[in-house]
Order: C-alpha cells, then structure tokens, then sequence
C-alpha cells in the first residue's frame, strides 16, 4: 500500500516536477492551473485507487490499513484530527469512521482498513516506545519499496539538466507502470510480514524481558493473530535472547523442528554456544530466499544509486514469503535490530549486498511519506526523550543531509504565497497536525496557524477544502518557486570565474590544455541562461586578465604585476557575456595552453589572483574555480613548506593539520559575504599545504578536488580522472547564492556542523554556491526533555538561485519517533549514519587537539555503546563481546576509520592526502563516505547473471561482498575492490586463464602489464559483464574512480592491501585484535 | 598611596566591568540573531587584549602594593586571558572565531566565561571598594 502512494507522489509527481530547475516545464507555468495539468497523475486518490484489493488482505495485517487512511488527510472535517506519528492512532481512526464525509475523501476501499486500525490502536497509550518494535515491523517490510522506488528512475541525474528533460509522459508511463508491481509485491508481503511480527510477540511475553513489559498492548494485538503458524516458534529465540532469560533452551529445541536450516542459527547463537558453525541465518547463502527478507529491510539507502537491487530484491522476497517462510522474515522486523550478536565468535558479519538503514518506528502511513533516507538522515532513528538518556547510550545524535542532491522525481510547487508557520517559520509539510479545515498546528514549534484561503484550494484534485492534500502535505520533498520576497536583491546570473595557474611548474604537468579542452567541449553544457558570464584570470608571479569584450578581434592579455595591490585594470569587459562573446572565449581557450608554453616563471602568486577574483565577482556573486599546481610562494596568503617527508611514519603525532595562515579563512569569508565560493582544483606532485589552501573552499561552501602527482605523460590514470570529474563539476546543476535553515522540533537545538559553508547563525548555513554534490552534517543536542512528544520533526531548507535566475527553496522535512527506553534507541541506530558522524568529529578533533586524540575518541566511541548496551540493555550476561544486530559493523567500521588515509598512524601518509581524506569525510555524502572508510570487495572472475539488475537494459551481474581480508583473496581467482574514489582490480597468481583471456584480453598471468587502467572492450560475454559491472560502480557517484589492474609485481598493490582492513598490519590491529581489545575494555 | 592603588584598581575594574557586559550583550545578540558571526566576532576580538591589559594591571597593582590575597584572586583570570590568547591557533581569526562560533558549544562557554567574568570583577570590584575606604 504504502508502495503505490509513494509511488503516486514520487512517480506521477516527478514527470511533471522534475527537478532539473531549469528547464522544468511547470516552473515557467502559471501556479494554479497549469500546476494542476501536470499534476493529474499525481493525485493522490488515483493512486490508491488500484489499491482496492488491499482491504481485504490488510485484516490480517494490523498496520497495514492505517496508511492510507490515518494520513491526517483523512480528517480535515475533524476538529480532532491529531496526527503525530506514534501514539494518536486511535484519535485518527476514529474520525474517520465518524467523519461526516468520509466518502468525499477517502475512496471507500480506504474507508474499511481504519477501523482495523482502530482496534489496533486503541492501545496505543501502552505503546508508546513499546509499540516501536512492531510497528517498526511493517514498516521495515514496506518502507524500503519507496526507498527503492526514487532509484528505479534515477537514470540521467548525474546530468545536471538531464533528468528534467524527461518528458512528462515517459515518466508518467513509468509510474503509472511502478504500482502494478509494487501491489503484486507487496500485498503478498504485508500479511506475512505482519503476523509473523505478531505471531512473534505474542511469544514473548512468555519471556519476562525489557521489552515485552513496555509493550503491554501486544497482548492485545496479537489476539487477533492468535494462531501462530509453525513459523512462531523461531521467534520466541529472536527476541528472546537480546531480554530474556527463560526462553532460550525452549527456543531452539522448538525451532529445530519446523524450520529452515537456518533458523536453529540464531537461538544457538543466542545461548553462547559456538556459532562459527553456524553463521546467522540472514548470512546463510544456502536460503536466498532468507537473505532476500532479510536484506531489504536494511538496504535501501546506502547507496544512493544503487537503489534498483534493493527494491528488486524487495520484490522478489515477498513473493517468497510463502507461509513456510515467514518465520524467516521476522528476522527483518525491528526486534532483528537488538538481537545479540556474540561479534568474537560470528566472523561472517557483512550483509549481502548493500547495508541498509533502519527504517524509524513510525506509523506506516507518515513512514511512506517520510524523506528518503539518502537525503535526510539520523544517526540515531529514534529520538532519546532526555539527553541524559542520550549521554547514557553513548551514541552521538545527528543527522547527515544531501540537500541537493540530485533527484529524478522531484514535485515542485508554483503558488503565490509559501505557508509557513508564523512563529517558527516552518514551511507547512506532511507532518503537521490540521486541526480542522482552517487551521494547522505546526510540528516543530506547536504554534496553531490559520491555512490561508488559497491553500484551502488544491490544485492536484482541482477540489476546495482540502488542504491536507496539497503536494505540500503530501511531499517529504519538495520545491517552491519563491515569489519576490525571497528576493534581497535580483536574482544573480550564472558566473564563472576560472582562475588558472601558469607558472613553469603548472605547465610542466599539462594540465592546461585539459582543462581548456573540457572548458570548450562543455561550454554549452555550462549551467545558465541568456545572462550567463565567464571570465578568465590567469597567474604566475603577476596577474594576468582577459578582456573578452564584444568587438574585440581577439582576446587582450592585460597583466598586473603590482601584487601587493591588486587591482581590476578595466572592471567591466573581464567578466563578460557567455553567449555574445562565446567566439572570444572560445579562441582564448584554444590559445591559452600555447601561450604560456615557454614560461620560466616558478613564483606563484595564489594569494592575490584570489584576492582579484573576488573584486572580480564581489558585485554579483558567482563560483570561481582555481587551479593550482604548488605552493603559493609570492604576496599575500605564501605558504611555506611544514612537512618533513622524513617523519611521515614515525611521527607520533601529525602536526600541521590546521591552515598555517587565517588570510584564506578570511578570504573565504569576505567571498561568503559577496556570494562567491571558490572551488580548488590541486594538481601537485609536492607538498602544497591544502590544509590552508583549503580554508578558502571550505568556508566559501566550494569544493575541494586533489589530484595528487598530476602529470599528463606520467600519470595517465589521473589524467582521465581529471577530465571525468572535469566534465561533471562544469556541467553538474549548481545553486547560487543560497542559505540553508535546518530546523528542528522544540527542544532540539544544533550542536555543531560539518561541512563546507560558513555557519552564519544559529541554524542557518551561508551558501555561496550549492552543488548536488555536497553533504552536510549536524550534531544535535536535547535541550528540553522531550517527555511529551510522540515524535520530532526536522526541515532542512535549502533557498536558492537556480542557474535558470529562478529562486527556488528546496524543503526537505523528516519525521523521527521518541522513544524513551535504551533497548529502543539502540534498535533504531544507523551504525553507517553514527560511523560517519563519528568521522566528522573526528576530523574536527584531530585539527583542535590531536589525532591520537581522535583516534582514542573513535575507539572509544565504540567502547562505549557496546558497554552500555551490555549493562543497560542486556538483562543476561553472556560471555563474548555482544552487540545488538544494528550495531554489529559498528567495531569494524570503527577499525576501518582508525585505518583510513585520514587518521592512520605508522604508515607513510603525504600530508595532503591525510588532509584531504579528512575534507572529504567532511564534504562528501554519506554513501561515498562510507565507501571510502570501508571498501567492497567482489570476486569477478567467476560473475554470473544470477541476481543481476538490469538497469536500462544493461545486465549488470552482483557479485557479493567479501570481508576485506586477505583470506578471502584466492590465487585462482580476480577481485576487485571498489574504494570510492579508486577501484582496484587484483588478478591472482594462478587466475583462471579464461578470465584473462576473455576479460583482459591477455594469454596469461605474466603479460598482465604494472600500470593497467583499463578494460578492454573485449565482444566476450565475460568482459561485457565486468564492464558493466565496473561501469555501473562508477556511474553510482558524481566522481570518476580510477581503475587499477594489480598483480603481485605491481607498486600499487600496498595501497591495496592497506585497505584490507581485517588484517593486522606492523602498525595496527587486526580485527580479531581489535576486537579483543574492545571486550578487554568493555568487561571491565 | 594604598588609598590611590586602590581608587586605581577600582577604575580599572569598572572599566572590566563594562566590558564583561558589553561581551555578553554582544555575544547574546549573536545568539538572536542581531548579528552575524562576522561582525560579532572582529568586535569581541578587539577587545580581547584591551581586557587582558586590564586584568594584568590589577594584578601587579596588587603584586606592587604586595596585597597577596587579592593578588592570588587576581592571578588565576590574568593567566587565563593569557592562556586563551596564545593558544588561539594559527588559522583562527583571534579568540572568537566566525566560522568555530556556533561549533560545539563555544557561543554558550563563551557567554558562560563573560558571565564569571562579571560575577568575578562584581567580586573585585567591592573588595577594592571596601578596602580604599577601609584605608
């Protein structure tokens, strides 16, 4: 169900909303009419409509009726319409039931789920953080469908124009095509999953736990489902172990009867007897149809792009989960996520394809809507009501955003006046309460707003008096046109400033003609309109300008060589008109690379064509981006040498981390001010201080890109990761002059922020420049309990200047349950979203104190949840070191932090390499992030069709996802190894010939050349599948991994072990080790 | 010449006094938004030195006059201005920072240090009092 009205808002809502902003055919039309054209397809009630089976099935189903109904678009004749998340379910319902005009609204297959909700509800007082675990259930079997969905479409968005250019109608189709699938996925699913989440409960309460006493309504529910199929009996062990006591011997005696192979695992597992035997049963390859539950409910959202596999997968497991099976699917349900694991003992830990963030416990109907976890997520899915319960758990609270990321499906919204609340200023979304037709009460600051007379009118159903079913209240995500008052000033114009080094060393590494030939091929990709500007400014010892201006014959070098005191030599023909005087520039482009062939300058004066860049771009704002090949050594901003190659590896502490100079920081802030931001590109082969150079990008909300020994003949890999990356970041959609507000519900407030932007007040981020790049992240802080509240909601609002000259605000609104016990906290935990938070702050504190200080935090970190976990959470004490299910990979991604470029210790680090990684720990979203703290492995040399995704008719095979060891490295075999900005492909000793042949296109191990980039477009069913394999990796992030055929013999093949982050190195832990060093300190 | 040390500190102190408060009223503007960071930060780092200079000089006033408690109460808040001056790091824009401000919690330490400041120098301020009338 839940699928289909996701499907209707984000499938029917995209085509018309896509959300290129450009090129957007609804933006340009009038608000009313034109909106609603479009959005036909997007009502809502269509929607439901193929929904009508639902009903019916849904009575096994507890949860499965609210949805539909319970959205408080239900209940707009209701005075009483309450709609926070969790506990007022049986307010909801019974307005519907008794709602004067149900039949206008809700079409009558609607109508009959509530009441089922009802029963279900009316306990819901007991519920409270109780209820989490099975509502969570339902939740996690269908939230991931519209998860899933968004990626179904994702194709072209890489492209910042080109998913808009989607026409309506092939979107439409496909949306129109996405329920079908979803209704034969899902409903299948729903009843399973739901009874057995029952089935399963009502077993515990023979176990006196922690949880089940909460929980004093699921006697209640489960009533209903009171005949547990033979699938109840693997329950009781699963929830059991993690509360209970009593249980565990029964448990597994029963399970080993009726279930699957696997089943037995988890209660043995339980019981501390010896599990390497018996690995847990979601990790059992030998039941697919097991791992296929199991893995959705976790998948979707790491990898951003990856979506297809999930949501394919999805589809598959319910159509799985014949009776027989649905014991198996309770290990997806919220109770999976505490479920101990004994870490020492149960080696196979990583889940089978992507990991996945778990799903917040809310009702099903507010969880559709809520945002994608790709956009907006929390470290931690339920909100601890005290921030003494918080210190408590020891986990950081946080939420990681990609505000601008770019999505296929994006509803935008054309009205005259925006509502928003009058206290707080939140923009109206789907999580606020209508208290009746003309009045909403808003969901952060609980201030009760009038809805203005226009909103009353909804566009979509071309109906009055409706207002809860405006794309506003329907939408997570979403974008308004912004009228005038969102106007400081006229929107600016699309500028680009591209500032280029050229003294003799620049030269020297060729990168000139790369840029300028990207710069020619897409300069009618540039993102912009008419008004659009470009301008040149080139530099060695002296300035150089370009006067571009019409009428010019050619272009006119103008040099300033005073330095000290730059200034503009004719303001107003260096900036010019992108369109009219595209001949000039183009000439310019094709000449610079020859011009400055012969240069013996060496000086390099970075400071001061910085400083004329930003007088050049202070009247309009713009982005500049700079190119640069070594040390600034001349005028303001020099840097000198601080890094002693020598004490690399041996130093016990890295020094230099923070800029040696403010005049960046300052720069940056004077740019931030102006609305410029500054992009750094590095091309060096030494040392070039990116810890300073960095400020400037990193307070302007630019981005930092490094390409470390840079040299066109010498380094040809780098070459081709330059221009890739190149063509992206010129033709990438790009926001100017833009702030972002993040919002948070009454007592939350923002503790601190990571990212690149420049906090200009309490909550609000100055964005010069906002790329679809950039991720940011944010640690929050209770500061009033949250006793009263069902639920928190969080808003993120993004205003800014498309490149089209259109204001627009990007609203990104989430919905968290509060939950006021640890057990609950610790089942809500995303240990991807806590790893990466965790990898902020350690960032930050590795530059105030030291980065064995960060490196302590880290460990401690994990130290600390684990302990309180085991004396706050566990009621038995078990020998080993336990985790909950969610946490598992927490220790080994911690490892694998303590193990990154960025905060290793004892191995040869380049400074800037250090400094960079820990700007990109910072900068980049959390999917790459992750990525590069802790890479996939895949065997290749034996990949079949089986399980392969077929992405716009391409097969692309999926390998799984070895544990990065060495042990699993076979000489008989090849692997490749995806680490997010690089992939190495390492071909064994005694590889299969075949491989070598078919893929390679080499006659054997020997001919495998040291520095190999590439594969070769072999017409071998073999090659054509490594490729698209290699090609789909790639096409999943916004920058271009090199690949590298590794053998034995080859240089790099350190590095390549060094990310094999299980094993022991001379300067660091192994696993197990580290493992062991954990327990040493948890047990005390 | 005690009585003139003291009527000299007392001056000294009042004129800490009104910049304690004037840190506070400028970093709670911060805090509603009146100001930016930017703005907010370059006016609270121009005072810094200026009130370490007056903190120092109450305490060798104290130190010449050898009046040893009020010395060592003195001590403790001079050597901390000290302190936090030289280890501002070299990246940072002086004591107050724009872009570290709103950053774990360093708006409300900062408000919080002003606020003992206050109390501090309230303190001083009638011990100097009491004693130059006592003399």
């Amino acid at each position: 169900m839940s699928n289909t009205d996701f499907s209707s808002q984000n499938g029917a809502g995209g085509p018309p909303y896509a959300n290129g902003p450009s090129q957007n055919p609804v933006a340009l039309q009038p608000p009313g009419p034109g909106y609603m054209a479009h959005q036909t397809p997007y009502n809502p009630m269509q929607a439901k409509g193929p929904m009508p089976p639902g009903p019916g099935l849904y009575n096994s189903g507890p949860y499965q009726p609210i949805p539909p109904v319970s959205s408080n678009q239900a209940l707009p004749g209701q005075p009483m319409l309450k709609r926070p998340p969790m506990g007022p379910q049986h307010s909801m319902t019974p307005p519907q039931s008794a709602s004067p005009n149900p039949g206008s609204r809700i079409p009558p297959a609607h109508a009959t789920p509530p009441p089922v909700s009802a029963n279900n509800y009316q306990h819901a007082p007991a519920w409270q953080y109780g209820g989490t675990p099975p509502m969570g259930a339902p939740p996690s079997m269908g939230a991931p469908p519209p998860m899933a969905m968004p990626p179904l479409r994702p194709v072209g968005n890489h492209m910042t124009s080109s998913p808009s250019l989607a026409t309506p109608q092939a979107s439409s189709a496909e949306y129109r095509a996405t329920p079908p699938v979803f209704h034969n996925a899902m409903q299948p699913l729903g009843p399973p999953t739901s009874l057995q989440g029952y089935t399963q409960q009502g077993s515990a309460p023979l176990l006196m736990n922690p949880m089940a006493a909460p929980h004093s309504y699921q006697p209640v529910m489960r009533a209903p489902y009171g005949g547990p199929p033979p699938s109840v009996r693997p329950t009781p062990p699963t929830t059991g172990p993690p509360m209970g006591n009593a249980s565990p011997p029964l448990g597994p005696k029963t399970d080993a009867g009726p279930l699957p192979p696997q089943q037995p695992g988890p209660p043995t597992r339980h019981m501390g007897l010896s599990y390497p035997s018996l690995p847990p049963g979601y990790q059992n390859t030998s039941a697919p149809p097991n791992a296929a539950t199991m893995q959705h409910p976790v998948q979707p959202s790491t990898q951003p792009y990856s979506h297809p596999p999930p949501y394919q997968q999805l589809s598959a497991g319910p159509a799985q989960l014949s009776p027989s099976l649905s014991g198996l699917s309770l290990q997806s349900q919220t109770p999976e996520a505490l479920r101990v694991v004994n870490l020492l003992q149960e080696r196979n830990l990583l889940p089978l394809g992507p990991v996945t963030p778990p799903t917040p416990c809310l009702p099903q109907d507010l969880q559709k809507i809520n945002c994608h976890p790709e956009v907006f997520r929390s470290t931690l899915t339920s909100i601890p009501q005290t921030q003494s319960l918080l210190n408590k758990a020891k986990l950081p609270l946080g939420l990681l955003l990609h505000p601008f990321k770019d999505l296929s499906q994006l509803p935008v919204v054309t009205s005259s006046t925006i509502v928003r609340c009058r206290s707080c200023r939140t923009y109206i979304n789907p999580f606020v309460t209508f208290l009746d037709q003309r009045r909403w009460k808003c969901n952060l600051c609980y201030r009760v707003n009038d809805v203005p007379e226009e909103f009353m009118y909804n566009p979509v159903s071309r109906s009055y008096g409706e207002p809860h079913k405006r794309p506003e209240v329907q939408n997570a995500t979403l974008e308004f046109i912004a009228p005038s008052e969102y106007m400081l000033r006229p929107p600016q114009p699309a500028v680009y400033l591209i500032v280029l080094d050229v003294s003799h060393n620049a030269v020297e590494t060729g990168y000139l003609d790369v840029v300028c030939q990207s710069l020619l091929e897409n300069i009618n990709a540039l993102p912009g309109d008419s008004r659009t500007k470009i301008g040149f400014i080139t530099f060695d010892s002296t300035i150089h300008f370009y006067n571009l201006q019409e009428g010019l014959s050619q272009p006119q070098m103008l040099i300033v060589s005073d330095i000290e005191d730059i200034f503009l030599p004719t303001p107003d023909s260096l900036l010019v008109n992108l369109n009219e005087c595209k001949e000039l520039v183009q000439d310019l482009l094709r000449s610079l690379p020859q011009m400055f062939g012969k240069t013996m300058e060496t000086q390099c004066a970075l400071g001061p064509a910085l400083q004329a860049a930003f007088k050049l771009l202070s009247a309009t704002g713009g982005r500049v981006s700079v190119f640069q090949t070594q040390l600034p050594s001349l005028g303001v901003g020099a840097l000198k040498s601080r890094e002693d190659p020598n004490q690399r590896a041996s130093a016990k502490d890295i020094q230099h981390l923070s800029p040696a100079t403010d005049f960046y920081k300052k720069l940056a802030l004077d740019c931030s001010g102006q609305q410029v931001a500054v992009d750094l590109f590095l091309l060096s082969s030494q040392y070039c201080d990116l810890a300073s150079l960095g400020c400037i990008s990193r307070y302007s909300a630019g981005s930092v890109y490094y390409y470390p020994s840079y040299h066109q003949q010498h380094n040809p890999a780098g070459v081709e990761c330059f221009q890739k990356d190149l063509k992206r970041y010129l033709t990438r959609k790009i926001g100017f002059e833009a702030v972002m507000r993040i919002r948070c519900s009454k007592g939350l407030s923002i503790h601190t922020f990571h990212g690149n932007f420049f906090v200009r007040s309490t909550d609000l981020l100055s964005l010069p420049n906002v790329n679809p790049d950039a991720g940011f992240a944010v640690q929050m802080s209770i500061e009033e309990n949250l006793v009263d509240m069902q639920s928190v909601s969080f808003q993120a609002a993004l205003l800014y200047t498309s490149s089209k000259g259109e204001r627009r605000i990007r609203v990104h609104t989430m919905c968290l349950p509060v939950v006021n016990s640890l057990s609950d906290i610790f089942a809500g935990a995303d240990v991807q979203a806590i790893t990466c938070l965790l990898a902020s702050m350690a960032v930050d504190r590795s530059v105030t104190a030291s980065l064995s200080d960060a490196r302590d935090a880290m460990t401690n970190a994990s130290i600390d949840s684990l302990t309180s976990f085991r004396t706050s959470v566990l009621t038995i004490q078990q020998p080993g070191l336990l985790a909950p299910a969610c946490l598992r990979l927490f220790p080994l991604y911690i490892l694998a932090l303590l193990k990154q470029k960025a905060f290793r210790t004892g191995t040869s680090t380049r400074l800037d390499d250090r400094v960079f990684a820990m700007c990109q720990l910072k900068y980049q979203p959390l999917a790459y992030v992750m990525l590069m703290i802790h890479p996939a492995l895949y065997r290749v040399d034996d990949l079949t069709d089986e399980g392969a995704l077929n992405v716009s008719e391409r097969t692309i095979p999926q390998p799984r996802v070895q544990q990065l060891s060495v042990e699993k490295l076979s000489r008989d075999g090849a692997f490749l190894m995806d680490a997010g900005s690089v992939i190495y492909l390492w071909i064994g000793r005694n590889c299969n010939p075949n491989f070598l042949t078919q893929v390679l296109g080499l006659p054997n191990y020997a001919a495998v050349p040291l520095n190999m980039n590439m594969l070769p477009e072999l017409d071998t069913a073999e090659s054509q599948r490594t490729r698209a394999f290699v090609g789909w990796l790639r096409e999943q992030r916004p920058f271009f991994p090199i690949l590298h055929v590794i053998r034995d013999e080859s240089p790099l093949k350190a590095s390549f072990l060094q990310n094999m982050i299980e094993d022991r190195t001379e300067s660091a832990l192994s696993y197990y080790e580290f493992l062991l060093h954990i327990q040493q300190q948890v047990s005390k | 010449m005690e009585a003139a040390v003291f009527i000299l500190s007392l001056v000294d102190c009042c004129a800490l006094i009104f910049l304690a408060v004037y840190f506070i009223i400028t970093l709670s503007d911060l805090e509603c938004d009146y100001i930016n960071a930017r703005a907010c930060c370059s006016k609270l780092n121009r005072w810094v030195v200026p009130e370490l200079v007056g903190q120092a000089l109450a305490t060798v006033l104290m130190l010449v006059s050898l009046h040893w408690f009020v010395f060592l109460l003195n001590l403790p808040v001079a050597t901390w201005n000290m302190y936090r001056v030289w280890k501002v790091p070299m990246g940072n824009m002086g004591v107050f920072d724009p872009t570290e401000i709103h950053n774990r919690g360093q708006l409300k330490s900062h408000m919080k240090e002003s606020m003992i400041k206050l109390g501090f120098h309230l303190l001083c301020f009638f011990i100097y009092l009491y004693s130059s009338v006592c003399v």
